[in-house]
């Protein structure tokens, strides 16, 4: 790792000036992927501005039907929350998948919403559930954010304060992991909810997340994994590496999704 | 047998500082004037070195020098060898390239060294390793072995033509093979793929050069599974130091699993730059450097027949291997492919014709060598996966087909050197058989198939050779060195014991099992008894751990040098009793006379020895002998085990259901770190067989796997729970009768396993690691 300057941010505005004052700073929260890159040198900023301290990011709130999820929340507070599992099992779940005991409590649901890796958990929820991603700026919707491969609608130096979304009706999760990395070969988040039938997916794309318009069709008009059962997902989109083809992951993305819709 | 004697499940000693972080690595170690090593390393498979500018980099902050191949050169430092010669089937000797500790001249894979910087931290050497201009011309590389054998394909060293190292042959003539083959009943016709592992021992290794400038003498901490041929080797082959003037210490080892037997640029070039910069300097791996330059191991493609006769036993086998040695020839690379390997590949059938042929060739990837098992594992894959192939297609079960093929007398004389001493292979088919349950696998495939599930059995009867070795008949068959081993008991004049062995434990539990054969002898409690190892300048010379060898040979030199201790202190308390020494006992840590109630306490004697006050008359002070023990012959611990699992034919995932392993290990210490072993091995066996698999870039010779991001080790959830028996008949040839249980698991479990996969989808046709997606695909091309 090249040296770095710390700073431990005390606020949203703190975070903002820390950054605005730095040569080429970044943001961290958990820190489980930049840091690494940056122990193998492939990062070098100059600053790093700690986010993981500042109160008004930390946290989730269920009011009514509205879920709200503070953007420091790490994956464990989610994995546990008694207020979300009552929500929407199904996000507690996916947190309980990510990583291993150590990720789960240091990384963050924003962290990973703005690294937006294609194989990460979450983007394929926060599209699913039709999130809304509350910035220090401005609200993006899901289907807005997630641009491409690490790449988000966030701005230099704009922060992810937290997410919401509304309860869903139903919702699952199912994901194959990677045998090596446990990250998604393929994942798949369905809901059914106030606007629809809505399907994300991770792990598989090329493009990263993205949401599978053939099984949305087919599921609102029939909520069953058999409705599934002639829906086919082109591999001509999807990543191809030393884990897994293009083929085989299309047909994880089928499987998946059918577990999903049977656990929903 | 006492609490802590032979036999008894001892808690082990040495964990208790392993799992308090107490222990004592080599990059634990810090000495006066430390300084830190970076190598810049090759990011081309396969290029020429033009020039290494070092201007920027030495007037980096901290930098206290940086160092080249040609200085190395200059200062009459060898270049690294490989210790076993093999002679091709025309009688010419293998065609060793040279593999320079620095590249000054030419790289020949990912990761090659070709510069060292030496700097006041870690961080500071990296930056200015960073800075370090190499200007390359890259050349075609070539990564696979069947490929790299073909024309017109780059070549690496001048010296081997084609590629090709060695052309080797074992057995019974080629005609004679192909004239039974021909004559069979029936043909099993297999390509087996042995996949490339990466060692992965938790420690990374490490290496701490200390120059003595007024003594001239070095210093080297190394994370070694044999300081002492380290130190041979380095003093012999590379001319860093006469032997007198160079300590090797192997401390705490975390882990090696071959990959620590060998000699690396990196302890090298550390002694060296010790003495060259005038400061001691220390280097770690990091894990990606690991993955680079730790010796891989397996890599082999295999061509195999193995005929049949109408009654189903077997005729011939003929056996094609290629066997990829990456850029150079690593320290023993040469032997594993061959006497580790082609020996083996009788099995425990009784085959009358065996023909193998292997050639080894180079590629632009990491070098390769032994890896737990080393040769036996690739043998036993090859054999075991064609068993059960052929059974299918006779359309017999597996069982019966081993069991008719089965050696059933001893000694036996295989058509490939082996001669088997001892064995009994039905007791362990039988016993692995009944604690699956295998007669009632039917049903429970069928409650299977009713939750989607392919449900499947396989086995895999393994039989290695271990204890190596004896030093004249590996010295016969190219060996640089004899595979002896040697100890020596001191005794203390309070009675507490010392034993120093050749040995070297790196989580084999050493102190704790070779502590229990001297308190089993004297009676001593197992706390007063203390176990030296790793440390040149305290133990004389050894062969260290590898090999399965440190129970049959390294406690047998033990139980040598007890026996003269024995025989020495039976004379002393015979003397202080006035009796025979022929009626003397060893009973409850005393020394009795046999029948009477006369007895003198052990301690006792041991003053006695070293009072010398009252001792029989011209005997010696001192109570410590040593000695040198040289194996009569290999050991041959066998087994049997069967592996169930259930396929999930959407996604193609393998769940172990169940994993059983019969083992004959001859005699045992201590079962409980005997089991410990078998669980490890089979660990590890599972991780080849469904997870990993070393992958470079064909074209670019990149390492794609380097990192657990794409290199997936084995972790708990991915393994059963392992139920472990034996069936053991002791060795007849050491005097504990001991076999060897070290790599045992990691070779018999790979076939099982993939037998049993293999029988749930339908298909032979699977190579390792059996990714969900191999499955997934093999299983939809079966239907």
């Amino acid at each position: 790792m090249y040296a770095t300057n710390y700073h431990r941010a005390s606020s949203v505005a703190d975070a903002v000036r820390l950054k605005g004052a730095s040569d080429d700073g970044k943001y961290v929260s958990g820190g489980m992927t930049l840091i690494p890159t940056m122990k193998q040198r492939l990062a070098a900023p100059t600053d790093l501005i700690d986010l993981r301290h500042v109160p008004e990011m930390k946290g989730i709130s269920v009011s009514g039907d509205t879920v709200r999820i503070g953007a420091g929340t790490t994956h464990a507070e989610v994995a546990t929350s008694a207020d979300l599992k009552a929500a929407c099992p199904a996000l507690a779940h996916l947190a309980s998948l990510i990583g291993d005991p150590h990720v789960r409590h240091m990384g963050t649901i924003g962290g990973s919403i703005a690294n937006n890796d294609p194989a990460a958990d979450y983007p394929s929820a926060m599209l699913a559930l039709g999130a809304t991603i509350e910035t220090d700026k401005r609200k993006i919707s899901a289907d807005d954010f997630f641009t491409g491969l690490f790449e988000t609608a966030l701005e230099e130096g704009e922060i992810i304060v937290a997410v919401s979304f509304s309860k869903p009706d139903k919702a699952a999760y199912c994901k194959f992991p990677n045998p090596a990395s446990r990250y998604a070969m393929a994942g798949v988040f369905v809901t059914k909810g106030g606007g629809g039938v809505r399907v994300g997916v991770t792990g598989a794309g090329s493009n990263g997340v993205f949401r599978h318009a053939a099984m949305e069709k087919a599921l609102s008009a029939n909520f069953s994994s058999g409705a599934l059962a002639n829906v086919t997902t082109d591999p001509s989109d999807l990543l191809s590496d030393i884990h897994g083809s293009a083929e085989y992951r299309a047909n994880l993305v089928n499987v998946m999704a059918k577990r999903a819709v049977a656990a929903a | 047998m006492g609490v802590d004697g032979i036999g008894a499940r001892v808690a082990r000693k040495e964990d208790k500082r392993f799992l308090t972080g107490k222990g004592r690595y080599t990059d634990d170690m810090v000495v006066p004037g430390m300084k830190h090593a970076v190598f810049v390393r090759s990011p081309h498979a396969h290029a020429k070195i033009k020039s290494i500018d070092t201007s920027a980099a030495e007037n980096m902050p901290g930098v206290i020098g940086i160092l080249n191949g040609q200085q190395m050169q200059a200062d009459g430092i060898g270049n690294l060898i490989c210790g076993w010669m093999i002679h091709s089937k025309d009688g010419s000797p293998m065609k060793m390239g040279a593999w320079r500790p620095l590249a000054h001249e030419t790289v020949r894979y990912v990761g090659d060294a070709v510069a060292v910087v030496v700097a006041d931290s870690v961080g500071e050497a990296r930056d200015a390793a960073e800075q370090v201009a190499v200007e390359y011309e890259e050349l075609p590389a070539v990564t696979d072995a069947v490929t790299a054998l073909q024309s017109g394909q780059p070549q690496l060293h001048p010296e081997a033509s084609g590629n090709l190292i060695y052309d080797w042959a074992i057995g019974t003539s080629e005609a004679d093979t192909d004239a039974a083959i021909a004559a069979a009943a029936h043909v099993t016709e297999m390509k087996i793929l042995n996949n490339r592992l990466a060692p992965n021992p938790m420690e990374p290794r490490a290496a701490l050069g200390i120059y003595d400038s007024a003594e001239d003498h070095y210093t080297c901490y190394t994370t070694s599974q044999n300081p002492h041929v380290a130190r041979l080797v380095m003093s012999a082959f590379y001319n860093v130091a006469p032997e007198n003037k160079l300590r090797v210490i192997a401390p705490d080892v975390g882990g090696g699993f071959g990959s620590k037997i060998f000699i690396y640029p990196e302890e090298i070039v550390c002694l060296w730059a010790s003495k060259r910069t005038g400061v001691p300097v220390k280097w770690a791996a990091d894990r990606t450097e690991a993955f680079l330059t730790d010796a891989h191991g397996r890599d082999h493609v295999s061509a195999v027949k193995m005929a049949f006769d109408k009654d189903n036993r077997i005729t011939a086998l003929k056996v094609d291997t290629i066997a990829n040695f990456g850029a150079y020839m690593s320290l023993f690379s040469s032997a594993v492919p061959t006497y580790l390997y082609a020996t083996l590949l009788s099995g425990q059938y009784d085959i009358p014709a065996i023909h193998a042929n292997v050639r080894a060739v180079y590629t632009n990837t990491s070098p390769v060598d032994a890896y737990r098992g080393a040769g036996r594992p690739e043998a036993t894959y090859l054999i075991e996966r064609t068993m059960e192939t052929a059974a299918r297609e006779l359309g017999v079960s597996p069982a019966e087909l081993r069991r008719k093929n089965f050696i059933r007398s001893f000694p036996h004389q295989t058509p490939v050197i082996m001669n088997y001493d001892a064995g009994d292979y039905e007791a362990s088919l039988e016993a692995a058989m009944k604690q699956a349950d295998w007669a009632g696998f039917a049903g429970r495939k069928a409650e299977a198939e009713k939750r989607g599930k392919k449900r499947g059995i396989g086995m895999s009867c393994y039989i290695e050779a271990c204890g190596i070795a004896p030093s004249a008949a590996v010295g016969s068959l190219g060996a640089g060195v004899g595979l002896w081993e040697s100890a020596e008991v001191r005794v203390n004049a309070v009675g507490t014991v010392e034993v120093l062995t050749g040995s070297h434990s790196h989580g084999q539990g050493h102190e704790t099992t070779f502590a229990q054969l001297v308190s089993d002898r004297f009676g001593v409690p197992i706390d007063n008894v203390s176990i030296v190892h790793g440390d040149t300048d305290k133990v004389q010379m050894g062969m260290g751990t590898y090999g399965s060898r440190s129970g049959a040979v390294g406690m047998s030199a033990i139980v040598k040098a007890l026996d003269k201790v024995e025989a020495k202190a039976k004379k002393i308390a015979a003397h202080l009793m006035e009796a025979d020494e022929s009626d003397i006992v060893i009973e409850n840590g005393e020394l009795k006379v046999a029948g009477t109630d006369k007895s003198v306490p052990w301690f006792q004697v041991a003053l006695a020895a070293y009072t010398a006050h009252n001792l029989p008359a011209g005997m010696e002070p001192g109570l410590k002998e040593g000695a040198f023990y040289d194996p009569s012959n290999f050991t041959f611990p066998a087994g049997c085990y069967i592996c169930e699992v259930e396929v999930d034919p959407d996604t193609g995932k393998t769940e172990i259901i169940q994993f059983v392993a019969a083992d004959d290990f001859g005699n045992i210490i201590n079962p409980m770190i005997v089991e410990g072993q078998v669980h490890g091995g089979i660990a590890q066996g599972i991780g080849q067989a469904l997870l990993e698999g070393v992958h470079y870039d064909p074209q670019t010779g990149q390492l794609l796997t380097a990192s657990y991001m794409d290199y997936a080790m084995p972790r708990a959830d991915d393994l059963p729970s392992f139920q472990v028996s034996h069936q053991n008949t002791p060795c007849p040839n050491n005097p504990l009768g001991i076999k060897g249980c070290g790599e045992a698991g990691a070779i018999g479990s790979p076939p099982a396993l993939m037998n049993a996969i293999t029988d749930a989808i339908g298909n032979n046709d699977l190579t390792m690691p059996a990714t969900p997606q191999k499955v997934w695909a093999a299983a939809h091309a079966a239907h």
